[in-house]
């Protein structure tokens, strides 16, 4: 049985792209036929993070619209031959998504893959509401800031109202999990930054991982390597796991940040 | 009359703080469907053209405030009147 899995955080700029890249890339590695999708259609970006913008022929929006076979617009990785990405379009036009198209094309690769990550824009707008539409789990990235767990907080809410889950009577309910991003566990020790006990007691769905706040992320991007591929960062091993618990598997939750400070960083790092 | 305080707060404790805003906006956001009760306008129109039909105030002249905590919330309008005189009226829930 194949899953539709939505990445998705109601603000911007959370790590919603990242994580989709590096979920999906995870699920490939541990041998999952897996398919990420773009739906932020006029600002495509999953190509760049996922390194392979320049292979970009059709895209999601020419295959809804029938000018392209979805076989012609899905781009195999380069690295992992399970994975495979479906690029969006950068065209202006926000009535290209339509239900009916979006639909379709999930049912046609439901039949190759076993997970369909679906990369959802910022924001409640159409590709938002169409990205979790036919979901049947959703990872909502949320930073530990007051302005992201209000806006995951919004966006649980649609999960639970306006999906076709919900929607359906007998359904099972969308499965939810929540995925903190930017994880600084320094601002955390010193009271400054809200903890996982505090985010998982206000938005109260299960926790699927904590990423630290990385310079590997970044440095992840600028190559174009979904950052979970990078098995030397925390940031990367914390996807690596995330991805797991997601596929079921139990595995305790180590929270760590990124730095381990050295014993001079330790004395003096504090005044820095 | 607003009720905003300037407690100094703990330096460092800004989690602690960030966590109650949300606890007490959620637990209003989550009953309606939208952020802020959306009769508020509809309200304060109503108000006006009451108060028209005895005194001519001007278009701008009710004010409406609400004031959300954990445990109450409040409604508070303001009526300017001709004159120089204001009305004030509050409800609690």
């Amino acid at each position: 049985m194949s899953k539709v899995i939505v990445v998705t955080s109601g603000k911007g700029g959370v790590g919603k792209t990242t994580s989709a890249a590096a979920i999906s890339a995870g699920l490939a590695q541990q041998g999952h036929k897996t398919v990420v999708i773009d739906f932020d259609v006029g600002l495509r970006n999953l190509d760049m993070i996922m390194g392979c913008e320049r292979r970009v022929v059709f895209d999601f929006i020419n295959v809804i619209q029938g000018d392209a076979k979805l076989k012609q617009a899905l781009i195999k990785d380069r690295r992992l031959d399970t994975l495979s990405i479906l690029p969006t379009s950068q065209t202006r036009d926000k009535d290209a998504l339509t239900s009916e198209g979006v639909e379709k094309v999930l049912e046609e690769l439901r039949e190759e893959f076993d997970y369909i990550v679906c990369d959802s824009p910022a924001g409640i707008e159409r590709g938002a509401q169409l990205a979790m539409y036919y979901a049947d789990e959703a990872v909502v990235v949320t930073n530990p800031e007051v302005s992201s767990v209000r806006d995951s907080d919004r966006v649980l809410g649609l999960l639970n109202s306006k999906t076709k889950r919900a929607e359906e009577s007998g359904a099972d309910p969308i499965k939810s999990h929540l995925l903190l991003t930017r994880y600084d566990a320094k601002r955390i020790g010193e009271g400054e930054m809200m903890n996982v006990e505090d985010v998982l007691e206000i938005l109260a769905i299960p926790l699927l991982g904590v990423i630290p706040e990385s310079t590997a992320v970044l440095r992840a991007s600028n190559v174009g390597l979904p950052v979970v591929l990078d098995d030397k960062s925390r940031a990367g091993k914390a996807y690596e796991e995330a991805v797991a618990r997601l596929t079921g598997e139990q595995i305790e939750m180590r929270i760590e940040s990124e730095e381990r400070p050295g014993l001079f960083q330790r004395l003096f790092g504090r005044t820095a | 009359m607003f009720g905003f305080s300037f407690k100094p707060r703990n330096k460092g404790k800004s989690a602690q703080t960030a966590k109650e805003r949300l606890q007490i906006l959620l637990a209003h956001e989550r009953g309606g469907n939208g952020s802020s009760p959306d009769y508020l306008p509809m309200l304060q129109r109503d108000i006006l053209e009451a108060i028209k039909k005895h005194v001519h105030v001007e278009r701008d002249a009710v004010d409406i405030r609400m004031e959300r905590d954990d445990e109450l919330s409040s409604l508070e309008i303001n009526i300017e009147l001709p004159g120089g005189r204001t009305v004030q009226s509050s409800a609690s829930s």
